[in-house]
């Protein structure tokens, strides 16, 4: 298919070649997709759920190392730290990497290990709309968490400590990419409704006692969710930062966030994310177990889920197109206040908003069929698992990942290479016609294939090079990478979407060690 | 560089072959074939027999493996006139590795024992009437592609073509080799699994099969890739190292236009691959960098027909040969076939009699020459079997280079994963293995580590090369092979500078040490026989003697020290280890008085080397070491340090002053610390290998196993005056000597001394370069260094004047003194003055009688 420079972007946009993902679809008339406009909050993504395969049109070509470089920008890797020459955690460690397709990137990821409480969190967020939500939820999802996991007593000193202005004792420990980084402006903001939070929690406990994983995962999504819808509404002095609550409120995000206690694995899942377990099977081959469900329209439960909530004579009209209100994807997500404020909050809140917002027709817009706000809910739904030594690997991944890649077909990749063992059948040529040039190409091609594992030092980096590109042999083509890599910043998202992974990986000794100690 | 070689064949009509060797007339007329098998018809038939023929209860020879070893010892046996051979093969003839491999007889190889076996297997397979040298000719690149159609020559510089190669059909050969042997009366008996070699007293005495058991006289294990397993599988074990590796060919269908059969065997050294004609296509393999090793756990597998194919380790070797051949990109697959070879540690085959065990005889390990080495290797071990030694020496290839250190699976394993990448790799000088070692070692391993040393193996034991100094570092591993002047020549040189001003340390434990005692003087008397030498010397002198063959050659060069009156220290080679016990034991009566025992474990040996030694020595045991008290050549037992009980010999293996320390191994660490600590003031260092090489072949010594073999006498070597002749004792080997002495020697040990060698830019002569006199090929080098003190290079080499009529002719001072002398490396031709002894100068520190170094028979003609 060849895009002239100068394709008619709304004709685009208006046929249902390119169904729109998650897009509020704006006023095409007022809105320019270029990214030189100045920063509206509905950004110019153009999701595209069925991405064109091979683009053809500015095929760049790309060396080996440029590709590399591209794909290994944003690789991240932590391993936990041995004592005594052994590591106690269940978790060794893990891999973290993503490749924009939007330009900024929506998708965001966070990994931190509790200090007060024991664990670690990870988690992989997806924004639409913009990136503000998902950064705001990368910043601040964990403290929440971290609080609601906290004993009444430790809540107590913190709140003691900071009322009589001591230092405090740091509650997570970060594991960032230098590219991972914290809005400086908002902190005073963020850490007061947090403060806020946990006085609340104070009150809400007594000495002794402590939030369970899962009521504390469940109790700090909503909480950040509507404090996110608080903050919006109340507005702030600094005009900046009214601006930037009103960003963040406005747009949208989902979440897949992970909680790992010794064999203890808890899964928190709002919106489409996945979170999907590698588990090794006696033969040594992998598969895959799913530990959340996506919130979309391909789950028949969310879609009778939100037809319940909402009186009958929505039925048709609250999931159109496979999408909430005909819009959006996702049908849990952080933010996206035009689905959970009524009409006049959101006008008044608009009204008294930064001039900014004004121009921006985006915001103003309000879905048609919008009768019994709230549509949409940041509550997650929470998976318990127990580990067992033959889980070998979590991936956290966001839906970029599972759209390119079947949850069977990722999991064997990572337990390949995580175990560099490469399953492939030895070649035979029986009775077929093959001359000496086609199986010195098949050869090839399989070296390739087997020396693409040597090249990345980071499990997700090497999932993703499969994601991005895979041939239609399912063999990773340095032609489909270097095409997929070099498109221009207006085109990539035509092809495929932000992708974010966290593969953490699990120590199998200590996870069969917890789980006897336990059971006996 | 891309350098490929197009070696030329001819393919035998395998149909012609077993009439051809059926009909060689080399067996007496009037012996009636007998036997089992006496026509290739019946060879067919018996196949088919379901009522196998009883075995007999007893012969003179078994023989176990139908390959092409196996038939070609039992046919040269025959042919020699043994009667009474039986040959086992457990499946059927030539269904091991014979059956699959791929056919080349190529008659260039590294060494010449090895080109001379090939060449002689090349013309028996074509029953040639007499053996052809080697034809090789330097061919340009349009005739490479006129000689061969399909090869691409756009990257190669050169080629060689061997027109003497040829190719056969290993399964005919086979064929014939056992019909031949049939007809000469061998019985050959298929389905028969040898379970078990029986022994007395050290003598093979029967073979224990699955049908029955045979008394014989003599055992041949042909067993290939099993013949490690069935050395195991005897009373006293018998070490065989050898091991498996997997090896792939390719088979095509073939091509548009078939290729003729008659095409040159191609062989790309840098692609790892040989291609030869195969029915119309061809038959394409190689040698890859990451073999595959395979039988490690032992006989598991019987069936190696049914091996897999592995098209993901063939990659490379099919890229290489499409690059070299790209028009067969079109061409089908037929096959890639799995074809084990047997390798060995050092990529020589194993041959010979084995250590301890008398009438057990072992042919096997060919590195994946099976067929090259065949024939000439059969006739090698025939000839031993029937004369007590082959009619060339075949030391390189004697299964008592290896004893039972390196039996181990763990080793093998690893080092052959090592040397089946080598056969196509580019032989550097002084190559080391870089598996299978840190397994015998001094207890000063690790200080000398710490220190710099740079290691080389020899039988299993490190022995420093030389030291680096701090803060200096050696170029990588693969930077530093080179035909050139190498990495480490300032190292070197600094060391051999020390030796000769100060005083060096060199730990030298890897020799290999015996001691001899008896309860009267019968190990005088064994050692007067064995020793050319007179060993009737007072206790505690040192004597310096070859051990003879009967034809007067070296089978070992020794330093014999008379340590008691009936108790001798010898002192040998390191890789005598096994040779030179199998030896002695051999000639010792079986008289319980008389007591032999290997004590090269208990001693660290320390050479303190230079003119300093004896202050250092002095200092360390308040003892005058000075050649008036302590004359050269004597050995006495003293303190060094705290410790007690060293012996001390007045004697180098260079030729420099200095003394030998012979350490019981608790010890060594002490006085290797207090030799050091006192040294210092003398500026002691260490040295190594590197240097002590450098100082003994400027100073003309011969060593035993590169100068010296079982071919080379005292006489030839210039070491007459190491020969009891004013003695009557008969030693062994002393009427050979005496007619030679009559006759004179037909070659003689000359020192060649390069001119016009410029050390920096030319390549360096390592051994085996030719050299010339007025312009004739008179012999080969067999050793050379750099000499520091001369500035030149010192080659070692043998000369011999060229044949009249047809008779060797006798060597003169004059064909040494006047001649002009040329030593040819890698093509250029280098002048070089020959001499008979070393340069006086060199030994102004210590004096020896001159005359002894004479020849005196020279001066008798």
């Amino acid at each position: 298919c060849n895009l002239p420079q100068s394709f008619p972007l709304a004709k685009l946009w208006g046929s249902s070649l390119f169904p729109c993902q998650r897009q509020l679809p704006c006023c095409p008339t007022s809105h320019r997709p270029t990214s030189s406009q100045p920063h509206p909050i509905w950004p110019t993504a153009m999701p595209v759920r069925g991405y064109r395969r091979s683009p053809d049109l500015h095929s760049y070509n790309l060396t080996p190392p440029q590709v590399n470089s591209i794909l290994k920008a944003n690789e991240y890797s932590f391993k936990v730290p041995e004592f005594d020459g052994k590591n106690v955690s269940s978790v060794m460690g893990f891999d973290s990497n993503q490749l924009p397709a939007n330009a900024p990137i929506e998708d965001r990821r966070s990994a931190a290990t509790c200090l007060q409480t024991r664990g670690m969190l990870l988690g992989v967020f997806d924004g639409h709309a913009g990136c503000a939500c998902a950064q705001a939820l990368s910043e601040r999802l964990f403290y929440y968490v971290a609080m609601s996991l906290m004993p009444h007593e430790t809540l107590c000193e913190l709140e003691a400590a900071v009322e009589a202005g001591r230092p405090l004792s740091p509650i997570l420990q970060w594991h960032k990419h230098p590219n991972d980084y914290f809005t400086r402006e908002a902190q005073t903001m963020y850490f007061n409704s947090l403060r806020t939070y946990w006085q609340e929690l104070i009150d809400l406990s007594s000495p002794g006692e402590s939030l369970g994983p899962r009521e504390a995962l469940l109790s700090a999504f909503k909480r950040l969710d509507s404090d996110l819808s608080l903050e919006a509404q109340v507005g702030d002095a600094n005009s900046f930062l009214h601006y930037w609550v009103l960003r963040v409120a406005f747009s949208g995000a989902t979440a897949c966030v992970a909680h790992i206690d010794g064999s203890d694995l808890y899964v928190a899942n709002t919106g489409d994310g996945r979170a999907v377990l590698g588990v090794q099977e006696e033969d040594g081959s992998f598969s895959a177990h799913t530990l959340s469900n996506d919130h979309n329209a391909q789950n028949e439960n969310e879609v009778a889920r939100i037809q319940g909530e909402h009186p009958p004579s929505e039925k048709k009209t609250v999931v159109r197109q496979d999408r909430l209100l005909g819009l959006l994807m996702p049908f849990r997500a952080f933010g996206d206040v035009k689905f959970k404020w009524s009409i006049d909050l959101q006008r008044g809140v608009l009204e008294s908003g930064p001039d900014q917002l004004h121009d921006n027709e985006h915001t103003k817009f309000i879905p048609p069929n919008y009768h019994t706000p709230p549509y949409l809910t940041a509550e997650p739904e929470i998976t318990h698992h127990r580990l067992r030594p033959q889980d070998r690997f979590l991936v956290l991944g966001t839906d970029g990942l599972w759209e390119t890649l079947h949850r069977q077909e990722v999991v064997r990749i990572v337990g390949e290479y995580l175990t560099g063992v490469h399953q492939r059948q030895p070649l035979t040529v029986g009775g077929y016609h093959v001359t000496l040039g086609q199986m010195q190409g098949l050869l090839a091609e399989r070296k390739a294939r087997a020396s693409l594992a040597f090249q990345d030092q980071n499990a997700a980096t090497h999932l993703i090079r499969h994601a991005v590109g895979n041939n239609e042999f399912g063999a990773v083509d340095h032609e489909t990478l270097s095409k997929m890599l070099s498109l221009p910043e207006e085109l990539a998202r035509m092809y495929r979407d932000d992708i974010t992974i966290i593969i953490t990986q699990f120590n199998p000794h200590v996870v069969g060690h917890q789980r006897q100690g336990g059971e006996s | 560089m891309h350098c490929s070689c197009v070696w030329s064949s001819r393919a035998l009509s395998p149909a012609l072959l077993p009439r051809l060797l059926s009909h060689a007339g080399c067996w007496a007329p009037g012996t009636k074939p007998r036997g089992i098998w006496s026509s290739p018809r019946r060879l067919a038939s018996a196949v088919e027999t379901t009522q196998p023929i009883p075995l007999p209860s007893q012969a003179r020879v078994v023989i176990c493996g139908g390959g092409i070893v196996g038939t070609s010892v039992a046919y040269h046996l025959a042919k020699l006139g043994w009667t009474e051979i039986v040959l086992l093969e457990q499946g059927r003839l030539g269904a091991g590795t014979t059956r699959l491999c791929a056919g080349i007889v190529s008659v260039a190889k590294p060494i010449s024992i090895e080109c001379k076996m090939a060449d002689y297997s090349n013309s028996l397979y074509e029953h040639l009437e007499e053996e052809t040298g080697v034809k090789t000719a330097q061919y340009s690149l349009s005739e490479v592609s006129k000689l061969h159609p399909l090869v691409n020559i756009h990257d190669l510089v050169g080629a060689l073509h061997l027109p003497g190669d040829a190719v056969v059909s290993p399964p005919d050969v086979n064929h014939a080799l056992a019909t031949a042997a049939a007809g000469h009366g061998v019985q050959i008996h298929e389905r028969t699994t040898v379970n078990h070699v029986m022994m007395e007293k050290g003598h093979v005495t029967a073979v224990e099969t699955d049908r029955g058991a045979i008394e014989c006289e003599y055992f041949v294990n042909c067993a290939g890739q099993w013949a490690y397993e069935l050395g195991q599988a005897s009373e006293t074990k018998v070490s065989v190292p050898l091991h498996g590796c997997e090896h792939f060919y390719l088979l095509s269908k073939p091509l548009p236009e078939p290729l003729q059969p008659s095409t040159p065997v191609v062989m790309d050294m840098d692609g790892r691959i040989y291609v030869r004609a195969w029915q119309g296509g061809v038959l394409s393999g190689g040698f890859e960098k990451n073999p595959k090793p395979i039988f490690t756990e032992g006989r598991n597998q019987l069936e190696i027909q049914t091996m897999q194919e592995d098209w993901d380790h063939f990659e490379p070797m099919l890229s290489a040969l499409l690059r070299r051949m790209p028009e067969l990109e079109v061409c089908e697959i037929q096959q890639l076939v799995n074809c084990p070879e047997s390798f060995t540690p050092d990529m020589r085959c194993l041959m010979g009699e084995t250590p301890g065990v008398h009438g057990y005889f072992v042919l096997a390990g060919m590195n994946a020459s099976g067929l090259a080495f065949a024939g000439g290797a059969g006739k090698y071990l025939a000839e031993w079997m029937t004369y007590g030694y082959p009619t060339a020496n075949v030391w390189p290839l004697d299964i008592k280079r290896f004893g039972n250190l390196q039996s181990s699976r763990t080793f093998l394993r690893h080092r052959v994963m090592e040397v089946m990448p080598l056969l196509y790799n580019l032989k550097v000088p002084r190559w080391d293995f870089q598996t299978g070692r840190q397994l015998r070692t001094s207890p000063l391993y690790d200080r000398l580590d710490t220190q710099g040393a740079r290691w080389m193996e020899k039988h299993g034991f490190e022995r420093a090369k030389y030291f680096i100094p701090a803060g200096k570092d050696l170029l990588s591993l693969d930077a530093s092979k080179t035909f050139y002047k190498p990495d480490w020549f300032d190292i070197v040189g600094a060391e051999v500078k020390c030796c000769k001003e100060a005083v060096c340390v060199i730990d030298m434990s890897s020799f290999t040490k015996f001691e001899l005692t008896s309860t009267d003087d019968q190990a005088l008397a064994l050692l007067q026989h064995l020793c050319a030498n007179d060993l009737d010397v007072p206790v505690g002198h040192i004597v310096h003697t070859g051990m003879l063959n009967e034809r007067g050659g070296y089978e070992n060069d020794c330093s014999v020290v008379r340590v008691k009156k009936n108790s001798f220290f010898i002192i040998s080679p390191t890789d005598q280890q096994v040779h030179c016990w199998s030896w002695l034991k051999k000639h010792m009566p079986d008289d319980p008085q008389l007591h032999l025992e290997d004590v090269s474990w208990k001693y660290t040996a320390l050479n303190l080397i230079g003119p300093r030694a004896m202050d250092v020595l002095g200092e360390l045991s308040y003892v005058s070491m000075t050649p008036e008290h302590f004359p050269s050549l004597f050995c006495k037992e003293m303190s060094v340090g705290y410790a007690n009980g060293i012996r001390v010999m007045s004697m180098t293996h260079t030729g420099e002053p200095g003394f030998m320390l012979y350490i019981p191994i608790e010890y060594a660490l002490h006085v290797y610390n207090e030799v050091m600590s006192v040294g210092q003031k003398y500026g002691i260092r260490n040295a190594g290998y590197y240097a002590l090489r450098s100082l003994r072949i400027e100073k003309f010594f011969a060593f035993w196993g590169q100068d010296l073999d079982p071919f080379t006498t005292p006489l030839e070597c210039g070491r007459e005056f190491r020969v009891k002749f004013d003695t009557d004792i008969d030693f062994l080997g002393r009427a050979s000597l005496l007619h030679q002495r009559q006759e004179g020697v037909s070659r003689r040990f000359i020192m060649l001394v390069l001119e016009d060698h410029d050390t920096e830019l030319d390549l360096w002569p390592w051994w085996g370069e030719p050299i010339y006199r007025n312009g004739e090929l008179c012999g080969t080098t067999t050793s050379s260094a750099y000499s520091y003190t001369l500035e030149r290079h010192v080659c070692l080499g043998f000369v011999s004047p060229p044949s009249l009529d047809g008779s060797p002719a006798a060597v003169t001072p004059d064909f040494i003194n006047r001649g002009d002398y040329e030593v040819d490396i890698a093509g250029q031709r280098y002048p070089a003055k020959a001499k008979l002894y070393p340069f006086s100068s060199l030994f102004a520190q210590q004096r020896r009688r001159k005359d002894e170094m004479e020849l005196s028979n020279f001066q008798g003609k």
